[in-house]
């Protein structure tokens, strides 16, 4: 069995996500390349993703789910790639499309479906839904509000806070291209420049809000070249190559780390299902889909893996297999968990 | 109405006389004196310009700039910020510049900050200071009594004082709390009223009512800068023979609802007073209280004065006919006291 594919393996002994030894020695010599280990570590956490993310939605078509909930598919590379850039003791405030940031942290796969299914294991105990309110302090995960982009100034909080206390720490976030346009996104990267916050950004272009493309939502959908004014880096980057999205954010976290200020990267995908779960996407040109659907960012680097001879097929296969046997178990396990009890309605509005 | 409200209250040994705008000030000081993980954060707070209000003037000479932070324009960005910040387990204290402009932080508050410990088990212990209250012809737009909004949403903390040592002593209760607390500043009091303040430390509990006058016949709740026109009241109808006992709700979120029942009941005629609007405010909460707990202990209606169902207007007239005021409290008292 692939090492890398069980969350838990990732614990340190603390029981903290990360590797066992800070990202800045992990990847000090890896500035322009990936280590193959990375790469297949990669490849099973997308795999992982992928995976739950069928497993989701066949359930929700079968009646089998409960409330709304959001596809992440063909957002793998990014939530995968940026996740695993990031040190033991960063931060990450992830969104709705961001399921592998989650799984890469540690947030174990029973304790989202357990959300997603108002289970009293989830991971908000029955409080809220979907990947809403996912969080967990002790693994550095904000559970993001629906308010878009509510993420945004938190982060930067998270990130003033580091800096108040000198700590070498990052916080990062992310946002749709839907969530650039809001006040809250322009305030927050205002301020992230201003004092130069150590605040990483990926905005998940995928092309539309809900049923609106980018043309109906801004006069100039170049994202780096908006956010620059600022007083941000910016990147560009492939938001469908997981080895690009680790790279750039990599080099992103070692600057915010080092005293270099935040950044803001725009990874560019493709949103492969509708807004939601009800939504059939009618409004999206299928052949838009079909050239996307080409570029999935599992399939390719699963062939990457082999035409590098990195993995070979066998290993994936294990993978493959591994995720599935993950993801069964974790659904046998959450829709068997209890509800919360009524009489816990009230447990928890106060600190 | 006499100097300083007619407001006097007793030096207790260790106290000296401060204003109302001193109190806080020194509130704030002893505050980030004691834990470095306090700071504040505003339009205008820092260098040494000191707030629109002077509130936090000499601070970021005693503290430096790391922490008494002057943001940009961006209450909602700024507030969220605050969310972060008190995530990782910071205590900003975040001064609005006016309690009107909350309104632009209201996700940030009524989304974030007051849902994040029951979603995820997460405290936000943040303080929001807001100057507000009107009364002293400022307009629509620097009079607001916002504090129904945050009274309705549950997870956050709302308090009001009405005089310099509960402004102290609650301001320090509020940083320490760890849950994000909005703490309702009375501008018309600011450097108007004077009180003694306990020197030193000094934390008074959150979600406690104070009796701020004794009476048998008539009780008046009211909190902030109202209380002051209750008391003035009960002087006007004790002239009438009416004895009234003035009861300063303090925190308005939680109530002191024990408190609440005990002093209704015990007169059994009820007048409640603030400047907020009367619609949906926070006196409509307390009348539906004891209407539905102490019904058979009432000897008359349920009087609510509040503001009008108007935006605050500026020119005196119109702006003195918005607000309740000791002569409109007065006539309630008597009102009631005849049945
Ligand atoms: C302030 C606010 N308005 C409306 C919504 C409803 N809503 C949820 S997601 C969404 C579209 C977001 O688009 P984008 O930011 O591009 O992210 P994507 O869903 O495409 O990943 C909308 C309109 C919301 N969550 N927040
Ligand atoms: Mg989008």
């Amino acid at each position: 069995m692939c090492p890398y594919l069980d969350p838990r393996s990732t614990l340190d002994a603390a029981g903290n996500p990360g590797f066992g030894e800070p990202a800045e020695t992990r990847f000090s010599t890896l500035r322009s390349m990936v280590d193959p280990r990375t790469q297949i570590e990669m490849y099973s956490w997308m795999k992982l993703a992928r995976t739950f993310d069928e497993q989701m939605v066949a359930m929700w078509k079968q009646g089998r789910g409960l409330g709304g909930t959001f596809s992440g598919r063909g957002h793998e590379a990014i939530s995968v790639g940026a996740g695993l850039a990031l040190g033991r003791k960063d931060v990450v405030a992830p969104m709705h499309r961001d399921l592998g940031t989650y799984l890469v942290r540690g947030m174990t796969p029973e304790r989202i479906f357990g959300n997603m299914l108002g289970r009293a294991t989830g991971a908000s105990r029955g409080r809220d839904a979907n990947l809403h309110g996912v969080g967990d302090l002790d693994l550095g995960i904000i559970g993001f509000v629906s308010h878009l982009p509510q993420s945004l100034p938190t982060t930067l909080g998270i990130a003033m806070s580091f800096k108040y206390r000198s700590e070498p720490r990052v916080a990062m976030t992310f946002v749709g291209d839907g969530g650039t346009t809001a006040g809250a996104y322009h305030e927050t990267l205002n301020m992230a420049g201003l004092w130069q916050a150590p605040f990483v950004l990926i905005i998940e272009n995928n092309q539309y809000a809900y049923s609106t493309p980018l043309t109906q939502q801004m006069h100039a959908p170049n994202f780096a070249e908006r956010a620059a004014v600022y007083g941000v880096a910016t990147s560009s980057v492939d938001g469908n190559s997981v080895n690009d999205v680790y790279q750039t954010c990599v080099e992103a976290i070692e600057r915010a780390r080092t005293g270099g200020g935040p950044t803001v990267i725009e990874a560019t995908t493709m949103r492969m299902l509708g807004h939601a779960i009800h939504d059939g996407a009618e409004y999206v040109p299928a052949d838009l889909l079909d050239q996307w659907e080409r570029r999935d960012p599992v399939a390719n680097h699963r062939q990457h893996l082999l035409d590098t001879d990195i993995a070979s097929e066998a290993m994936l296969e294990q993978v493959d297999t591994t995720s599935r046997e993950r993801i069964a178990a974790a659904v046998a396990e959450a829709e068997a968990a209890a509800m919360p009890d009524p009489d816990t309605l009230e447990d928890g509005v106060y600190a | 109405m006499s100097d300083n409200f007619g407001f006097t209250d007793t030096p207790k040994s260790g106290s000296r006389e401060l204003t109302y705008l001193e109190a806080i000030a020194e509130a704030i000081q002893l505050e980030m004196e004691r834990d470095d993980d306090v700071l504040v954060l505003g339009e205008d707070v820092g260098g040494d310009f000191g707030g629109a209000f002077k509130v936090t003037h000499g601070l970021a000479a005693r503290f430096g700039d790391r922490r008494v932070l002057n943001t940009p324009i961006a209450e909602l960005g700024f507030t969220g910020m605050a969310n972060g910040m008190a995530l990782m387990g910071l205590r900003p204290i975040v001064e609005m510049q006016f309690a009107d402009f909350i309104s632009t932080a209201f996700d940030s508050i009524v989304q974030f900050a007051s849902t994040a410990h029951y979603r995820m088990g997460a405290a936000v212990p943040w303080v929001i200071r807001a100057p507000s209250d009107g009364g002293i012809r400022s307009g629509p737009f620097h009079s607001q009594n916002p504090e129904a909004w945050f009274v309705h949403t549950p997870g956050l903390k709302v308090v009001a004082p009405s005089t310099p040592a509960d402004a102290k002593g609650l301001l320090a209760a509020a940083v320490r709390d760890d849950n994000p607390v909005i703490f309702f500043e009375s501008k018309p009091l600011y450097r108007s009223l004077r009180g003694h303040v306990p020197e030193g430390e000094h934390v008074s509990p959150l979600g406690s009512a104070v009796e701020r006058r004794q009476g048998s016949d008539v009780t008046v709740f009211s909190y902030g800068a109202m209380t002051h026109q209750a008391l003035a009241a009960a002087e006007q109808a004790a002239g009438d023979g009416i004895e009234t006992q003035v009861v300063d709700l303090v925190s308005l979120k939680p109530l002191d609802t024990d408190a609440i029942l005990e002093h209704a009941t015990s007169t059994g005629k009820v007048v409640i007073a603030h400047a907020a609007n009367r619609m949906a405010g926070v006196g409509a909460e307390i009348a539906a209280l004891i209407a539905e707990e102490a019904f058979d202990s009432l000897d008359g209606p349920i009087v609510r004065l509040g503001g009008a169902d108007t935006p605050v207007p500026f020119s005196p007239p119109l702006e003195d006919a918005y607000r309740p005021n000791a002569d409109t409290i007065a006539s309630a008292i008597r009102r009631l006291s005849a049945y």
